[in-house]
């Protein structure tokens, strides 16, 4: 048994569900008793969708049981089909019919359903949301393709040349982005205005927005673009080991990955992509080089998120914003291996775990200026009153925003810069604060200005708390215990509140190591000149 | 209570897929409620997620309830699935010393496997003696529904109470803070409380200090779900007070005369005891009563509260109830309340979501009370939804809160007349 307070990913049934909402015309049947049925509200509530999840469940109770809860399975998948005829059916089971062992997938293949019939197996006990949405994805596409008439569906597929004696554009399928998926939903706009200006036609993407026949198109491509390894690296080595189609893995999150994004793909299309090199097609590069932007040097973050995502993070955050990685972690253990390269790289050691205590004791430790995490770590440096930006799922309703927000391509850095920026206090009002700091309303208990109230001015209420609660706790009761001097204890707080922990955890693990068991004004200063940057 | 009109109402069995959540949604409130007391779901990752986003983001501080996540090998052997369980629970007992009950939450996967939560709790109970209580519910989909699982644990609880011979009124259901003392203060006013002699909360704020129950103990409900706890608490000896639930101006006023005549009080000791509150909720009322009135309702079979709310939004907002669906039906709790109902009006019990979808869709209500899976595909297709957990989560009971439960009806309808998008 695992304790869980919060959970990063739901169980593989969800991931199987991510991938039915995400297609057009699939179905899914789920033998699952009535409780499951929850996981509508993530797409309906969360991501705000308009329809219902194509999923219906047997909804099995106690009484069942004992009964033919088999029969139940047969009855639903008939229902399901006559409904809402789908051009496929998934059909799988959640934790509890697991038990059962029903099977349901081939009971209902059994069944005579004139569509492909998916059967998921997705074992609830061991595996999580990503692997069941990988799985299914890549079962769906098998016997999709499997299903295929054997004539070869490329000739009526394949793209049109014109007479001309222009190069054919190269096509690819973009695949992975899914319903759930953080800002998947713009991430494959952008995607097509990057292909688009490298000359290279979008055959399909899936499985968002896509329909079975689209699927069936997989094989027409010239190559695969993984764009959420998640969820479609298994598909995209199959297809390569199946089809000879090369895929491009870059995940073009930031400047830097998308440009060797561009590389990547211009390796397999022979194109000449200069214009998209040589052009200043974001505006991050030079943002970052601006005299403003000085104050983001060497701003300790910690980075937390699934496995694509937190590595496209920890690249831009020390090589585009020339921030400090102080820790990177990821709760796909499928992507550990890609994590923790990325870690070493930064001198830091990787944190794999899905246990949210972990990560919130890591974040404790690693005290960042900056956190960059899922909708969990928000709620984590809220409470340590740490400015928080969302990287990755999974996320809440307010990280669904209305406008346009892509994470790849150049637009996508455009709307990284911005996010990740706009929560830190801008550097000039980091200056005055240092220097008026008993301005009554422009001091640190205030949030950053550009902030207004409401959820910007907790984090800062928050510290303020937290800060003077350790305060008090250290001046307190037990007064000879504590090494700092009154004048020292002063000198600490004009230092603003969100280094001051730091400062002061610095000074004392300074004066521990140097023997000195009072801390005065001269050891805050040296403590400080010891830990300069 | 076999009159007439209880068996007269018509009933219609619905069988096919439920979309309703599972006991364990009862904990996103009882944790609340009872500061002292844990919440340890024994099940799977689908629980930790269901509980996780049936209480969305609005608990950000370490909440009191965990799930203890079933693995392979818990599956394989009972033994070892009961240390890991003794195992989690130290861990857990060890980082909260505030914990002073401990509930154990039964889910699908720990009942379909036979787990017997019912004597872990008695070995853990034992083996923590005088640290901390450990109880057990169930919380399953298999055997609860959404609101039930409140019973469940309420069930427990009575079943674990200590025993007195004296008297007492109690009121029995999770209430917010301010409703329990705006309750009580009526109480007292309509003289009931001193009749009674003593009257206490079931649940209480603090699990730690469960009330007595005996055969000198008269108890009102004040949710319609609390079955289950009403059958342990009549086990007990105790005597069950019929009565309407107290919603709206008829409701609240209704449960206080059962009170009262239970009680020996002069029925007007009553009436004057709450005439200041009822005017205040009568006038509160007037705000809404144009935009409901003549209005039609579809209730969708979830909270349980169904029967009590359409007899409310009924008889003083004037709406139109179209289909009421209620999940399961107890005709003994709800005695008072079924009379009260307009006549010929269908009850579904049970669901099949589709059918009832294409129900909806043919009649076109106004106003649908549905679940959170439900609501936004409803609103899309024009029909204005009302979330049913938010009825669960609100203070809504009472006089003070008349005027609140009919704005959180009125609240949909009259944001679609606002928006010109
Ligand atoms: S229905 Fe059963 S398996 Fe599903 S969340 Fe509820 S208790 Fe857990
Ligand atoms: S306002 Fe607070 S929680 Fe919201 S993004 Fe900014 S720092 Fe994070």
């Amino acid at each position: 048994m695992e304790l869980a307070l919060w959970t990063y990913e739901g169980p593989p049934h969800v991931g199987a569900m991510r991938i039915a909402m995400s297609m057009r015309d699939v179905h899914y049947v789920i033998h699952a008793p009535q409780g499951d049925t929850y996981a509508d509200l993530l797409f309906t509530m969360i991501e705000r969708s308009k329809r219902r999840p194509p999923v219906s469940y047997t909804t099995f109770q106690a009484r069942d049981l004992g009964a033919d809860t088999a029969g139940l399975v047969k009855t639903t998948v008939r229902d399901a089909y006559e409904r809402f005829q789908p051009a496929a059916l998934m059909v799988g089971e959640s934790c509890t019919a697991e038990l059962l062992q029903d099977q349901p997938g081939s009971l209902a293949q059994s069944m005579g359903i004139p569509v492909p019939v998916v059967p998921l197996e997705l074992p609830a006990y061991s595996k999580k949301e990503n692997w069941g949405a990988s799985e299914s994805f890549y079962y769906l596409v098998r016997h999709v393709l499997a299903s295929q008439p054997a004539n070869d569906t490329t000739a009526d597929a394949a793209p049109e040349v014109s007479a001309s004696d222009a190069p054919r554009r190269m096509s690819a399928n973009v695949l992975g982005p899914t319903s759930l998926g953080f800002r998947c939903r713009d991430d494959v706009v952008e995607i097509g205005k990057l292909l688009d200006l490298l000359d290279v036609d979008i055959n399909l993407i899936a499985p968002l927005d896509a329909t079975v026949a689209d699927l069936a198109r997989i094989p027409d491509a010239d190559f695969n673009i993984c764009l959420c390894p998640e969820v479609a690296r298994t598909l995209c080595k199959w297809l390569t080991r199946t089809f000879s189609q090369p895929v491009v893995s870059t995940v073009p999150i930031g400047v830097g990955a998308t440009l060797d994004f561009v590389r990547e793909v211009q390796a397999i299309t022979g194109g000449d992509a200069t214009t998209a090199l040589d052009a200043e097609l974001s505006r991050l590069p030079w943002y970052s080089r601006s005299v403003d932007s000085t104050y983001l040097t060497g701003k300790r973050v910690f980075i937390y998120g699934d496995g694509s995502h937190a590595v496209s993070a920890a690249r831009i955050a020390s090589e585009e914003l020339g921030f400090k990685v102080v820790g990177l972690g990821s709760f796909s253990r499928e992507m550990a291996r890609d994590v923790k390269a990325a870690a070493e790289k930064l001198g830091v050691e990787a944190l794999i775990s899905d246990d949210y205590l972990d990560v919130e004791a890591a974040i404790e430790a690693a005290q960042p200026e900056l956190v960059l995490g899922t909708q969990m770590e928000r709620h984590i440096a809220k409470r340590l009153g740490i400015p928080c930006a969302v990287i990755s799922a999974p996320v809440h309703v307010q990280d669904f925003p209305a406008r346009y927000s892509p994470q790849v391509g150049f637009e996508g850095a455009n709307v990284i810069f911005d996010t990740w920026v706009h929560p830190l206090t801008m550097g000039l009002e980091e200056h005055l604060l240092h220097m008026f700091r008993d301005d009554f309303e422009f001091n640190d208990a205030v949030a950053p200005s550009h902030l207004h109230g409401g959820e910007g001015a907790t984090p800062a209420a928050l510290a303020t708390d937290i800060s003077t609660d350790a305060e008090a706790a250290n001046d307190g009761s037990d007064d000879t215990s504590s090494p700092w001097t009154a004048d020292a204890e002063k000198e600490l707080k004009k230092i603003p509140f969100f280094v001051r922990g730091k400062a002061r955890r610095n000074t004392e693990a300074y004066a521990r190591d140097a023997g000195h068991d009072r801390i005065t004004v001269d050891t805050l200063y040296e403590a400080k000149a010891h830990y300069a940057r | 209570m076999s009159s007439a009109a209880l068996c007269d109402i018509p009933v219609k069995l619905e069988r096919g897929q439920r979309e309703v959540f599972c006991g364990l949604t009862g904990i996103v409130w009882l944790h609340r409620k009872m500061q002292d007391a844990f919440f340890l779901v024994v099940g799977s990752r689908t629980c930790a997620h269901l509980l996780q986003s049936a209480a969305g983001v609005m608990i950000f501080s370490e909440p009191r309830f965990a799930t203890a996540i079933m693995q392979d090998k818990d599956l394989a052997g009972m033994a070892d699935a009961n240390d890991e369980l003794d195992r989690i629970v130290k861990r857990l007992l060890e980082r909260r010393p505030d914990i002073k009950t401990l509930f154990l939450v039964g889910s699908c996967p720990s009942e379909v496997i036979k787990l017997d939560l019912g004597k872990a709790a008695d070995r853990l109970s034992l083996h923590h003696q005088g640290r901390v209580r450990v109880l057990s519910y169930s919380g399953s989909g298999i055997e609860t529904t959404f609101t039930e699982g409140e019973d469940t644990c309420l069930e427990a609880m009575a079943r674990a109470a200590p025993h007195t011979d004296d008297e007492q009124l109690m009121i029995v259901g999770t209430l917010p803070d301010v409703v329990e003392d705006q309750l009580a203060r009526l109480l007292d006013a309509c003289g009931i409380a001193e009749a009674a002699k003593n009257v206490s909360f079931f649940p209480p704020r603090r699990a730690e200090t469960l009330p007595a129950i005996g055969p000198n103990t008269r108890f009102l409900l004040v949710q319609p779900f609390l079955n289950a706890t009403r059958r342990a608490l009549l086990h007990r000896g105790s005597t069950h007070i019929p009565a309407i639930f107290p919603f709206g101006v008829e409701g609240t006023s209704g449960w206080l005369h059962s009170a009262g005549s239970a009680f020996g009080v002069d029925r007007q000791r009553v009436a004057d005891g709450y005439a200041a509150p009822m005017a205040r909720a009568q006038k509160a009322l007037v705000h809404y009563k144009d935009t409901l009135h003549g209005k039609s309702i579809w209730f969708m079979p979830d909270s349980q509260l169904e029967i009590p709310l359409a007899r409310f939004l009924a008889r003083e907002c004037g709406m139109k109830l179209l289909e009421i669906g209620v999940p399961y039906l107890d005709r003994q709790t709800l005695s008072a309340e079924l009379p009260e109902l307009p006549e010929n009006l269908g009850i579904v019990e049970g669901q099949d979501v589709d059918l009832q979808l294409d129900r909806v869709r043919a009649a076109k209500p106004d106003l649908v009370v549905c679940g959170l899976g439900l609501a936004n595909p409803l609103e899309a297709e024009g029909v204005s939804s009302k979330w049913s957990i938010e009825l669960v989560f609100s203070p809504i009971h009472g006089f003070e809160q008349t005027g609140d439960l009919a704005e959180l009806f009125a609240r949909p309808l009259q944001r679609k007349q606002l928006l010109a998008v």
